[in-house]
């Protein structure tokens, strides 16, 4: 178990870079605690894959150092940094047995046969697979298969960091929350530093501890799976994670207030800074649609069964509010009320508001 | 939809129909030859199996056999190993990868009767390139028209020119469809260049590999050409294969009786063997 | 516009994949197909298509038999999950192919090919190839495909599965919009209950090759007509378990019981199968009269806005959905409310009964 430092970090795919845009991965500095689960979540080609490929030493960075312990392994290959990564299919060796597969590399390693029986034992306990040790690794479904992956990795207790890209994807949809759940046990018992790099905010906030979310290779916002929703520091964040994402509004400054299509709206604390595209972020959650407030028109409804969306045009903007019930004729004039301590403003894409103390 | 299918037996008629005489018919011309006696002027003469009683029973037919055999063993020992060492060592992205595909494709360009007069020329001790260095320059005695040995040595070396790019190309073919993903986790694994071999890029190319021996496979066994062309057989009948054997019997002697014979004792031997290699290369897949 | 089968079925040596299937799917909406993965739509999808022959039945489009005509006959447009587009040309020349092998004016192409490409924003990207594109518009190459066609069908196989959620959310929103006032029936294939529901029009719930319930998709929902029904329409799995029915009381194996909802009480005593909404069982009691249970939690997932635990009580796992983010201690007793007027009761056959 390690603790991993970035230390500005900044990869280009290009010999010579010379713009921001010829970056993969803009300046990164990060520090992940030792037996932590992070996550890194982002759209596709946001840098979370180039990230990892460079944490698991399979890409060499442009620029910046990682450090496993404090001890620099920026220039050492993937097996001597003692780390383990499962990918988006499940790599197996076809010819072996499952038991074979899991004792793989502590053989490599030449680690006394006793041994590698008692952790593939343990091993295979931790992901129910006793079963099938002495089946061939070619005919097991690919869910199993990529258990098996997953076991290759922490079969050896002297990993530093597992890493994870994507690995639900070949997995049927209705038994990924089964394998979703059986990564968040592994981590509670094998308490290695785990980093799962994914697009999906389920995967995302149901693994980690703290989720590192990344837009066009830079690092927008580290927090925990709460502070994400309920504080996002950006509009990206704010965007990308909840169902439907955050309502992002354009709006002006004028006199210290924040105002929408001519309506004055109360935001969380005060304003700061000044200048920039400014805009207002409040989450559908917090959007109610009531007797006063500013005037909007139903344009759409969606009933989602447990609740149901409703999207409403405040002038030629989309503004989505979540409601109980699906009572709502399209057409029909309304009004909304911001909830004043989830509305923010926004400068640039930062967050632009302090908590009222 | 049903009418669709019955419409395309139409079009594929003519074409069956040629194949049909161009095929079918020799074949049955042999068989018919393969149960008579002849002396000509379409006399005939009913023989029964005889013919097959007697191919079977001659020294001859068991000798060249074993000549035939044991080519073919020394073709694919040698040729598949190489050839996936040299698809190994080929580049997988990048310039070089047309070039390298282009020139291994080369050798199995060339008209087989050439190839087989190129190594000829090459090979004469003295006059060819080969020869001269070999006897002039390194000072060994090689001269295969007269030694068996030089003589075998030359039709091995000249098939494994000829033909090794064939299983080059197809070996890796197999291997640049292994995504990078299993060669990453066999560094995470620490796994040996021979480990990363045998357990990822050996199981992965087995499709391909089986078709690379089965095809070597039945060409070598029927050869007849390049070693026709470089040794005529000789010297005496040291590199007489099954097929110049056979060409001899019929188109030398005129036996056709035995030739036709012989040539459907061939043909069974080779389906025999192919159908036992396929069986028992495929023998995992089935389970 | 119309695709209607009559006890349309498939079998393929001898397993019937399809059971004989009889459906009228109109234009003006989606038609959902919802199912599992295995449950048979892409399958009921090629039969309407053509791609493979019916055992049995037949299937109309716009009143016109073409059980026995070829998918090229059929004028019907597919776009799959895998972005299928044809690599060696360029997106106009994806666009184009359907287009060009009616032989229609050079003109009139590439008017159409403009029009799709404006409405899926692929305008700057005409001249690429596909494998120059990303995974999204690559799948918005393939629908613009679909639109350019301007078939009587258009049959989509869940084709946003392989995008990033996000991407998903974006493309799910437009699509509608997409196939609006174009007058083809669409039909839209999903494994996911929340598509289907906001895609909206009529949803046909598929499983194991057999249609259990088709209509209008938020009456399906509100009223499953059997226990296979409301497994498939409901994510995550809806919660079922056995009761026994004694006057107006209904309780589980383990003890528990409750008052039974008007429709249900009048029932004849006896053994059912009670099926409630994960979104009905909740850690936090909202009325006097909901039913508590008490249960080892086992997984907790967090959703953005949503939280969810699976727990164990008794022979019986259960799911509770809530919104707002709550944290469950795993592997500790926890209690749940389940709001008991909104469950569900079904006979041992499956059939709902209240």
């Amino acid at each position: 178990m390690a603790k991993v430092t970035l230390s500005n970090l900044r990869h280009s795919y290009l010999s010579n870079p010379s713009r921001p845009t010829d970056y993969a991965l803009k300046e990164i500095n990060l520090d992940w605690k030792d037996g932590g689960a992070y996550a890194l979540l982002g759209p596709s080609g946001c840098g979370k894959s180039t990230l990892l490929n460079i944490v698991s030493g399979l890409l060499t960075p442009s620029e910046g150092r990682i450090l496993f312990d404090g001890k620099d392994v920026t220039s050492l290959a993937p097996d001597q940094r003692n780390i383990a990564q499962v990918f988006q299919f499940p790599v197996i060796y076809d010819t072996m047995t499952v038991r074979e597969n899991l004792a793989f590399p502590l053989r490599n390693r030449g680690v006394a046969e006793s041994k590698v029986t008692k952790r593939v034992a343990e091993i295979a306990e931790m992901l129910e697979v006793g079963e099938m040790l002495d089946t061939r690794a070619a005919h097991l479904s690919p869910d199993n298969k990529q258990k098996i992956s997953m076991g290759r990795g922490l079969v050896r207790d002297d990993v530093n960091v597992v890493m994870f890209d994507e690995p639900l994807t070949v997995i049927d949809p209705h038994l990924k929350w089964k394998l979703r759940s059986k990564l968040k046990e592994l981590h509670q018992r094998v308490r290695a530093t785990m980093i799962y790099v994914t697009h999906d905010q389920t995967e995302a906030l149901t693994f980690a501890d703290q989720v590192v979310v990344m837009q066009e290779g830079e690092v927008v916002q580290i927090g925990t799976p709460v502070e994400l929703f309920e504080r996002p520091q950006h509009t990206f964040v704010g965007h990308f994670i909840g169902s439907p994402g955050m309502n992002i509004l354009p709006a002006s400054v004028e006199n210290n207030k924040v105002i929408f299509n001519g309506n004055t709206v109360a935001v969380e604390g005060n304003i700061i800074g000044n200048g920039g595209t400014t805009e207002l972020g409040v989450r559908p959650e917090f959007v109610s649609v009531s007797a006063t407030g500013i005037p909007a028109r139903v344009r759409k409804v969606s009933d989602i069964g447990r609740h149901a969306v409703i999207e409403t045009m405040v002038g030629d903007m989309r503004v989505r509010a979540v409601a109980e019930t699906a009572h709502f004729e399209q057409g029909t004039e309304v009004h909304l009320t911001f909830k004043k301590d989830q509305t923010r403003l926004y400068r640039d894409g930062w967050i632009a508001t302090e908590v009222a103390s | 939809m049903k009418t669709e299918n019955q419409r395309a037996w139409f079009f594929v008629l003519p074409v069956l129909l040629l194949v049909a005489f161009n095929a079918l018919v020799p074949i049955m011309t042999v068989v018919n030859y393969s149960v008579q006696e002849t002396f000509g002027n379409n006399i005939f003469f009913w023989q029964g199996l005889d013919w097959f009683e007697q191919i079977l029973r001659s020294d001859r037919f068991h000798a060249a056999l074993g000549r035939q055999f044991m080519f073919t063993f020394l073709i694919l020992v040698i040729e598949v190993p190489l050839g996936i060492i040299v698809a190994l060592s080929m580049p997988r992205k990048g310039f070089w990868v047309p070039v390298c595909l282009v020139t291994m494709a080369l050798p199995m360009l060339i008209p087989w009767n050439v190839v087989g007069s190129m190594w000829n020329i090459f090979t004469l001790p003295n006059i060819g390139l080969l020869g001269y260095f070999m006897n002039d320059v390194l000072g060994v005695n090689y001269d295969m028209t007269q030694q068996p040995i030089s003589a075998w040595i030359t039709i091995v070396v000249m098939d494994v020119w000829h033909w090794t790019s064939l299983v080059v190309l197809l070996s890796y073919a197999g291997l640049v469809s292994i995504p990078d993903a299993y060669y990453q986790a066999a560094k995470i694994d620490s796994a040996s260049p021979w480990k990363v071999f045998r357990y990822i890029q050996l199981p992965k190319m087995k499709t391909v590999l089986t078709i690379a021996i089965l095809l070597r496979f039945m060409d070598s066994f029927n050869i007849y050409t390049e070693p026709f062309v470089l040794t005529g057989g000789g010297p005496g009948n040291s590199t007489t294969l099954l097929s110049i054997d056979l060409v001899k019997i019929a188109l030398g002697q005129f036996d056709l009786g035995p030739a036709a014979a012989m040539s459907l004792i061939y043909f069974a031997i080779t389906l025999l063997v192919s159908w036992l290699f396929y069986t028992l290369m495929t023998k995992d897949d089935a389970q | 516009m119309s695709i209607e089968l009559k006890s349309a079925s498939k079998t393929v040596r001898g397993i019937t994949h399809i059971q004989p299937t009889s459906l009228k799917m109109s234009t003006g909406h989606f038609n959902v197909l919802l199912g599992q993965t295995g449950s048979g739509k892409t399958s009921l999808i090629k039969l309407m298509a053509g791609l493979d022959p019916l055992a049995t039945g037949q299937i109309f489009l716009d009143g016109e038999d073409v059980s026995k005509l070829s998918t090229q006959k059929r004028n019907i447009s597919l776009v799959h999950q895998f972005f299928v587009n044809y690599p060696h040309m360029s997106v106009f020349d994806n666009i184009a192919s359907p287009l060009k092998v009616t032989g229609m004016a050079p003109s009139e192409i590439e008017g159409r090919v403009q029009e799709a490409a404006d409405i899926l924003q692929l305008g700057p990207m005409l001249k690429r190839r596909p494998h120059e594109l990303s995974g999204g518009q690559q799948q918005r190459c393939a629908l613009a495909r679909a639109i350019a066609k301007e078939s009587r069908a258009v049959f989509l196989d869940e084709p946003l599965a392989n995008l990033d959620y996000k991407l998903r959310e974006e493309l799910r929103e437009q699509l509608p919009e997409l196939f609006a006032g174009r007058g083809a029936v669409v039909v839209y294939a999903t494994s996911e209950p929340e598509e289907a529901l906001l895609l909206g029009g009529e949803t046909a719930l598929m499983d194991d090759g057999i249609v259990t319930q088709f209509g209008q998709t938020a009456e399906i929902y509100r009223k499953p007509t059997n226990l296979t029904a409301a497994r498939v329409f409901s994510n995550p799995p809806i919660n079922a378990a056995e009761i026994s029915k004694v006057g107006k009381v209904a309780k589980l194996h383990d003890g528990v019981s409750w008052d039974m909802h008007e429709d249900a009480a009048n029932l004849p005593d006896g053994e059912y199968v009670v099926a409630i909404r994960p979104h009905h069982v909740l850690p936090v009691k909202q009325s006097d009269a909901d039913v508590a249970l008490n249960g080892i939690v086992q997984v907790t997932e967090l959703s953005g806005s949503e939280s969810s635990a699976h727990f164990q009580m008794g022979a019986n796992g259960w799911v509770s959905l809530s919104a707002g983010v709550h944290s469950y201690k795993v592997g500790e007793n926890h209690q749940f409310f389940m709001d008991a007027k909104k469950a569900f009761y079904f006979a041992p056959d499956g059939r709902l009964v209240a």
